[in-house]
């Protein structure tokens, strides 16, 4: 559990268009790294590259590395529904399977890996939703559908069943963007403590959110438009936001964006 | 009363404001909605060609109502004098004699077994191969693939019904009797592969008509599927990929659960063109004075191939009155599989995204 990532060169294309280019940079292992940047600037494509959910688009390609503990996730013979279980990931519009109820939601994932043991699916459901502090909202209707909850908790629905899999790295997509404020900072709250176990990458359009919860931010740009989007630079988050060495990042992060 | 206004103000621009022609146009567009709090009366502006357009429109789905209802109306004042002359039951009996007016004797047990059977038959058999159709072009297919495909599978509705009859009777029987026989001699111990009141390699049988059936509602079925596979949302299937699913599972944890109630629908749409087909049954199936032996290898009519066949006959009231008494039968049950196919499709989707 808990893996450290190397991205080494990474460049990334939707057909012609080179949508990312040479991306190099280091996600430690129980620790929070936010990507943070202008629309359209490829966080999102970098977020989605490291589980293998790029190349779900089609006609798009990836080339560099990424490493999982030092093993490259794009390696040849490597598949990419082994590398989507071991990297989970939280989509920026929650998405609970809308046939299925709350708990099955939950061990849909294990479900698809082969778990059938009853009590133990009952037991990692429980987990799961404690861990996404959700159990003592929906202890009472574990079989009811999952479309039925508030989108926050569809939000947090979504952040159990991703870490029922125990995943190696969780990523999430922007994951509050749809959320109002209190929703939002239950979220956060629940980012706070998912990392003393995971190693979770988040991509924000909320610079505030950036700074609270990340140890590390990476900020992308796009140099003009047309051209392929870039990592500017990547520290340690107090420095980024108080100090960066940067002149593209200090306008970034103080409005003067441009 | 906006209009005369209109006519009246569309060449006062120019002369007030002069040059500006943006005015002439513009002018009487703004001012139109402006005008009813001025006027005293609460009188809706309605332009002449909006009320022309909205009659027009109602009085097409008025009179398609209109048409539907004087049909089945038709049907029941023209079939009641045949039923009371009728000397036979009409739900519970297999005879058909109609011949002699002053001697009524006709029931719709053996048509509707031939008519259900051959339909069911057809739906069992086109189901799973819609289905398949339908995933394979949203899901699996590459581009480029599905739409010429789709087109091909789309144009397998246009074929007439009478050519699917010449081709179930001379070419399709002929290659399927091996499979007939087979069945009727090793499964025959099952009531439906039993022996039929025709033999089983005779080929002009429900077993036979089942399957040009299935053909012909494949494309109906398929369309429907595959529009409603086709909308799935992105997020659901993303959703599932990224818990680490194969294709297949995505098929089964997404695509299938937000599609099977229009795959139903349209199957069911799809019964009801079986169950009204006439031409090819009638082609294909062999007429046989005995009743049947609840066989797909029996033979016999359909309420459809029934009235076709039996057009010579048309003479006199009231034995037109007992073919359209079972016309009225399929009438009904068609619109009732229809109407049931249409409710299932539109609750689907419904409280999902």
């Amino acid at each position: 559990m808990a893996k450290r990532l190397d991205i080494e060169n990474l460049n990334l294309y939707y057909n012609k268009f080179h949508a990312v280019q040479d991306v190099t940079l280091q996600v430690h292992a129980r620790s929070v790294t936010a990507f943070i940047g202008p629309s359209g600037c490829g966080k999102s494509t970098v977020l989605r590259s490291l589980n293998r959910m790029h190349e779900v688009v089609p006609g798009s390609r990836v080339e560099g590395k990424v490493l999982l503990d030092g093993e490259n996730v794009y390696a040849p013979g490597v598949d990419p529904v082994q590398v989507r279980r071991t990297i989970g990931m939280v989509f920026q519009k929650a998405n609970p399977f809308p046939t299925m109820s709350i708990k099955d939601n939950v061990v849909a994932g294990l479900k698809l890996a082969g778990e059938k043991d009853k009590k133990k699916l009952d037991e990692i459901t429980e987990r799961s939703l404690r861990g996404a502090n959700l159990w003592e909202e929906v202890k009472d209707r574990l079989n009811k559908p999952g479309g039925g909850l508030s989108g926050g908790q569809q939000q947090r629905l979504c952040i159990a069943r991703a870490t029922a899999v125990q995943p190696d790295v969780l990523l999430m997509d922007e994951p509050c963007s749809a959320l109002d404020p209190i929703s939002t900072l239950a979220i956060e709250d629940l980012i706070a403590e998912l990392k003393k176990d995971y190693t979770i990458v988040i991509v924000t359009h909320n610079m505030q959110q950036a700074a609270r919860v990340s140890d590390q931010t990476a900020f992308f740009n796009l140099p003009a438009v047309g051209e392929p989007g870039q990592l500017v630079e990547i520290g340690e988050t107090g420095k980024i936001f108080s100090n960066p060495s940067q002149k593209a990042t200090e306008d970034y992060i103080s409005g003067r964006f441009g | 009363m906006s209009e005369s206004r209109n006519s009246e103000r569309r060449p006062d621009p120019p002369g007030e404001v002069g040059d500006a022609p943006v005015n002439t146009t513009e002018a009487p567009v703004l001012e139109a909605p402006v005008t009813p709090p001025n006027t005293p009366t609460d009188k809706k502006v309605v332009r002449i060609g909006d009320r022309i357009f909205r009659s027009l429109a109602t009085g097409s789905g008025v009179f398609v109502v209109t048409i539907i209802a004087a049909i089945g109306l038709f049907l029941l004042i023209r079939a009641i004098p045949a039923l009371q002359a009728n000397e036979a039951n009409f739900l519970l009996s297999g005879k058909w004699e109609t011949g002699d007016p002053d001697d009524l004797a006709f029931g719709i047990v053996d048509l509707a077994w031939i008519t259900v059977a051959s339909s069911i038959f057809a739906l069992v058999l086109a189901m799973p191969v819609a289905g398949g159709i339908a995933l394979f072009l949203t899901q699996y297919a590459p581009r480029v693939l599905a739409r010429p495909f789709g087109y091909i599978v789309d144009l397998l509705a246009a074929v007439p019904s009478v050519i699917y009859g010449l081709w179930g009777a001379l070419v399709l029987a002929p290659v399927i009797k091996p499979v007939a026989v087979w069945l009727n001699t090793n499964l025959g111990w099952i009531p439906v592969f039993g022996d039929g009141n025709v033999p089983a390699d005779s080929g002009s049988n429900v077993f036979t008509a089942g399957i040009v059936l299935a053909v012909m509602i494949l494309p109906i079925i398929t369309g429907v599927a595959r529009e409603v596979f086709a909308r799935t949302p992105n997020a659901q299937i993303e959703g599932a990929l990224a818990l680490g699913a194969t294709k297949w599972e995505v098929v089964r944890t997404t695509v299938w659960p937000f599609g099977r109630s229009g795959f139903v629908g349209g199957s069911m749409l799809g019964l009801g063109r079986a169950l009204g087909e006439t031409v090819a049954l009638t082609v294909i199936l062999s007429y046989t004075y005995e009743g049947p032996h609840y066989s797909i290898f029996d033979a016999g009519a359909t309420f459809a191939s029934r009235i076709a066949l039996g057009s010579a006959e048309f003479n006199n009231n009231l034995t037109v009155g007992a073919y359209i008494a079972a016309g009225l039968v399929l009438f009904i049950s068609t619109f009732a599989v229809n109407a049931l196919a249409r409710w299932i499709e539109s609750s689907s989707g419904k409280g999902k995204e």
